[in-house]
C-alpha cells in the first residue's frame, strides 16, 4: 500500500508525506474524513434502520435519542403486513427482472447483428437507436403514456400491465451503444472460424459472443434491474393500481394515514434489496459506472 | 481494437454470412445476400419494435401533440394555441425560474461537491474501498427511501437536521415548509442520494492523470491550489464539462425528489419544477396538448445546452 512510483503519484508526492509535518496532516485529514464520511452517508441509514424500532412517541421526540430506549421490532412487521410490502417488493421484482430478461434478449440480438452481420441500413437503424439518446426522457412520457394507453397498430392498452415497464426499457441506446462497443472488439476471425466450422450466427453468438461478453453483460444486467428498481414518475403513470405498483409508488401512496415509525421501518424494508445488490456487487458495479461513462 | 476489426481479405472470403454481406460475390451472391439480410433483422427485429412503440414514435407524437387538441374524444389540430396556453400559464415562469435554480444549486452543490471529494481520496492512501463504497451507497437506495427519509430529517418540530444546528447554537430553518429553503433542501438531499456516481467517475479520471506533470509543478514550486488549478483541471477538463452538460440535462428534469418530498410544488408554489408542471397537464388538468407543448419548450432549451457544449468541444480542440 506505501509504494507509490511516480507512475501513480498524486497531487502530494509520497515525499511531502514522509516528513513529519506531512505526515501528521496526513492522518489527521484522514481521521477527519472517515469519521465525516460515515457520519454523512451511513448516519442517515443507521438513523433509517434504528428509527424503525422506536415508539409513535420516541419517534417525534425532540431531543431524539440516539439508540431506541424500547425497541419495538413488531414496528417491521406492522410495515410489512399494513403496506403490503411483500407484494410490492415481489412486484419490483417481476418488473426488474423482466425488464432484465427483455433487455439481455432484444438488445444482445440487435447489437450482434448490428456489429458482427451487418446488415444494408444497419447503419442508420444503429443511428436511429443513439440519436434517442439526446432526447430528454422527461419530454417523451406524454407521447409515451398515450402510445401505452392504445398501441398503435395493436390498439391495446398497456396500462396495469407489465408489459408497459418490461417492453419500453428495451429502447435503451445506451446498452446497444455498450454492446456493440465490446461486441466490435472481439476478432471478425473468430467469427469466421466458426463459420467455416458451419456455426449459423444464433450458434456463433450463443457459444462465441456470449461467453466471451460476460462483463459487459454484468454490466447491462446490473443497470438494467437497478434503473428499474430506481424509476419513479413512469410506473407511477403506468401501473395506476395499487396493488400492481412497485416499491417507489406503492409505500409513498400507501403513506398517508401510516405513523412515522412503522413508515420509517418501511423505507428501511425497502432499502435492503438494492443495498444487498449493490454489496455483493460493487465491484462490478464500480467498474461498469466508469465504463459506461467515459465514452471514446 | 482496431487491428483486430480490419478485414482480412483472406478470411473475410470464408467467412460467409458471419462476416458480413460485403464478403459475398459472383453468382448467387443475392439470394445470399438477402437471406443474410433477413437473418440480420431477424435478430433486430425486437428490439426495433420496442425502439419504434417506444423511442421513435413517440418523438414523432411530441410535435404532433403539440400542435393537437383532444375533447371528449375528437382530436383536433389547434395550432399554436397549446403552446400559447403554456405560455400564458401564471405559473409558465415560476416553474422555469425553479427549475433554473435548482439547476443552479445542484452545480454549486452537486458539481463541485463531488469533484472536491474525489481529489480527497485520491489523494488517501488508506481505506479507499471503504470510502468508495460509502459515497456510493445512498446511489442504491430507492428513491422513495432517500427522499422520505430526508423529508423525516428535515422536520422543523422533531427533524434530526434542526436538533443538530441547535447543538451547535446555529438559527434552525423550516427546510421543506418554507418557500424560502424548500427548493435547496431538495437539492441536498438529492446531491446526498446521487453525489456517489459523479464522485466515482471522477476518480476514474484523476487516476489517469500522469504523475510526472505533478512531479514537473512541483519543480516549478507549484503550491496545493495551483497545481489542482493547472494539472488537475485541465487533465480531467473533458470528463468535467461532459459531466456538467449531464448534470444540466438531469437536473433541468427534476420531478421525482420535489414531488416525494415537497408534494410537487411545495409552499407558495417554491419547489415547482416544468417537468412537474408537464405532469400537472397531463394529469390533472387531462390536457395532453399543453403537456407535450411545455415538453417542447423543454426539448428547446435542453436541446441548446447540448449545442452549444457541442459548439465548445469543437472550438477546444
Amino acid at each position: 500500500m506505501a509504494e507509490f512510483s511516480s507512475a501513480n503519484r498524486t497531487l502530494i508526492s509520497s515525499a511531502t508525506l514522509a516528513r513529519p509535518r506531512g505526515k501528521a496532516i496526513y492522518w489527521t485529514v484522514l481521521s477527519v474524513v472517515l469519521v465525516v464520511f460515515t457520519l454523512v452517508f451511513l448516519g442517515p441509514l443507521y438513523w433509517m434502520a434504528t428509527s424503525g424500532f422506536k415508539s409513535v412517541h420516541e419517534v417525534l421526540q425532540n431531543p431524539p435519542t440516539l439508540i431506541p430506549k424500547d425497541p419495538h421490532p413488531s414496528n417491521y412487521k406492522t410495515a410489512w403486513t399494513q403496506l403490503k410490502l411483500a407484494k410490492l417488493l415481489w412486484n419490483t421484482f417481476y418488473y426488474a427482472f423482466g425488464a432484465l430478461a427483455f433487455q439481455l434478449v432484444f438488445d444482445v440480438a440487435a447489437a450482434y447483428a448490428l456489429s458482427k452481420l451487418r446488415p444494408v441500413l444497419g447503419n442508420i437503424v444503429l443511428g436511429g437507436m443513439l440519436a434517442t439518446l439526446m432526447i430528454p426522457s422527461a419530454v417523451l412520457i406524454i407521447p409515451q403514456y398515450m402510445t401505452v394507453l392504445d398501441l398503435p397498430l395493436l390498439h391495446v392498452n398497456l396500462i396495469n400491465h407489465p408489459w408497459a415497464i418490461w417492453l419500453p426499457t428495451v429502447a435503451n441506446g445506451f446498452n446497444i451503444f455498450l454492446l456493440k462497443r465490446f461486441f466490435d472488439s472481439i476478432p471478425d476471425d473468430l467469427m469466421a472460424a466458426a463459420a467455416i466450422d458451419g456455426a449459423g450466427p444464433t450458434r456463433t453468438l450463443l457459444s462465441i459472443v456470449l461467453p466471451m461478453s460476460r462483463p459487459i453483460l454484468g454490466v447491462v444486467s446490473i443497470f438494467a434491474v437497478v434503473n428499474v428498481w430506481k424509476d419513479f414518475l413512469w410506473p407511477m403513470l403506468v401501473e395506476p393500481d395499487p396493488s400492481k405498483q412497485p416499491i417507489n409508488i406503492g409505500i409513498n401512496s400507501l403513506s398517508q394515514g401510516v405513523p412515522q415509525n412503522v413508515l420509517i421501518a418501511a423505507l428501511a424494508i425497502s432499502a435492503l434489496p438494492t443495498l444487498l445488490i449493490f454489496l455483493l456487487f460493487q465491484r462490478n458495479i464500480m467498474s461498469g459506472l466508469t465504463a459506461g461513462s467515459l465514452k471514446g | 481494437m482496431a487491428a483486430t476489426t480490419v478485414p482480412d481479405k483472406t478470411t473475410r472470403r470464408h467467412a460467409g454470412r458471419a462476416a458480413g454481406p460485403k464478403a459475398q460475390g459472383g453468382r448467387g451472391g443475392l439470394s445470399r445476400k438477402l437471406s443474410q439480410n433477413l437473418q440480420a433483422y431477424g435478430f433486430l427485429i425486437g428490439a426495433i419494435l420496442c425502439f419504434g412503440f417506444f423511442s421513435w414514435y413517440p418523438m414523432v407524437r411530441e410535435f404532433i401533440m403539440s400542435f393537437q387538441q383532444t375533447k371528449r374524444g375528437v382530436t383536433s389540430w389547434v395550432g399554436f394555441h397549446n403552446i400559447k396556453t403554456v405560455y400564458h400559464d401564471p405559473y409558465f415562469w415560476t416553474a422555469w425560474k425553479n427549475t433554473g435554480l435548482f439547476t443552479l444549486y445542484a452545480l454549486v452543490i452537486g458539481f463541485a461537491v463531488p469533484f472536491f471529494v474525489a481529489i480527497l481520496l485520491n489523494e488517501l492512501r488508506h481505506a479507499r474501498a471503504y470510502l468508495r463504497v460509502l459515497v456510493y451507497l445512498p446511489v442504491m437506495l430507492p428513491p422513495v427511501a432517500g427522499a422520505l427519509l430526508f423529508k423525516y430529517f428535515y422536520n422543523p418540530e422533531y427533524g434530526l437536521f434542526n436538533r443538530i444546528l441547535k447543538i451547535f447554537h446555529l438559527p434552525t430553518s423550516q427546510w421543506l415548509d418554507s418557500s424560502h429553503t424548500a427548493l435547496i433542501s431538495v437539492v441536498i438531499a438529492a446531491t446526498w442520494m446521487s453525489m456517489g456516481s459523479a464522485t466515482l467517475i471522477y476518480l476514474a479520471a484523476l487516476q489517469n492523470i500522469p504523475g510526472e506533470l505533478y512531479e514537473a509543478a512541483d519543480l516549478d514550486g507549484a503550491g496545493l491550489w495551483s497545481k489542482i488549478w493547472h494539472v488537475t483541471i485541465p487533465q480531467t477538463k473533458l470528463v468535467l464539462s461532459l459531466m456538467l452538460l449531464l448534470q444540466i440535462v438531469a437536473t433541468m428534469q427534476e420531478f421525482t425528489n420535489v414531488f416525494l418530498m415537497a408534494g410537487g410544488n411545495g409552499p407558495e408554489n417554491s419547489t415547482m419544477t416544468v417537468v412537474y408542471m408537464v405532469y400537472q397537464y397531463g394529469y390533472r388538468y387531462n390536457n395532453f396538448g399543453g403537456a407535450a407543448a411545455l415538453g417542447l419548450f423543454l426539448l428547446l432549451v435542453l436541446a441548446g445546452f447540448s449545442g452549444l457544449y457541442a459548439r465548445l468541444n469543437r472550438n477546444s480542440d
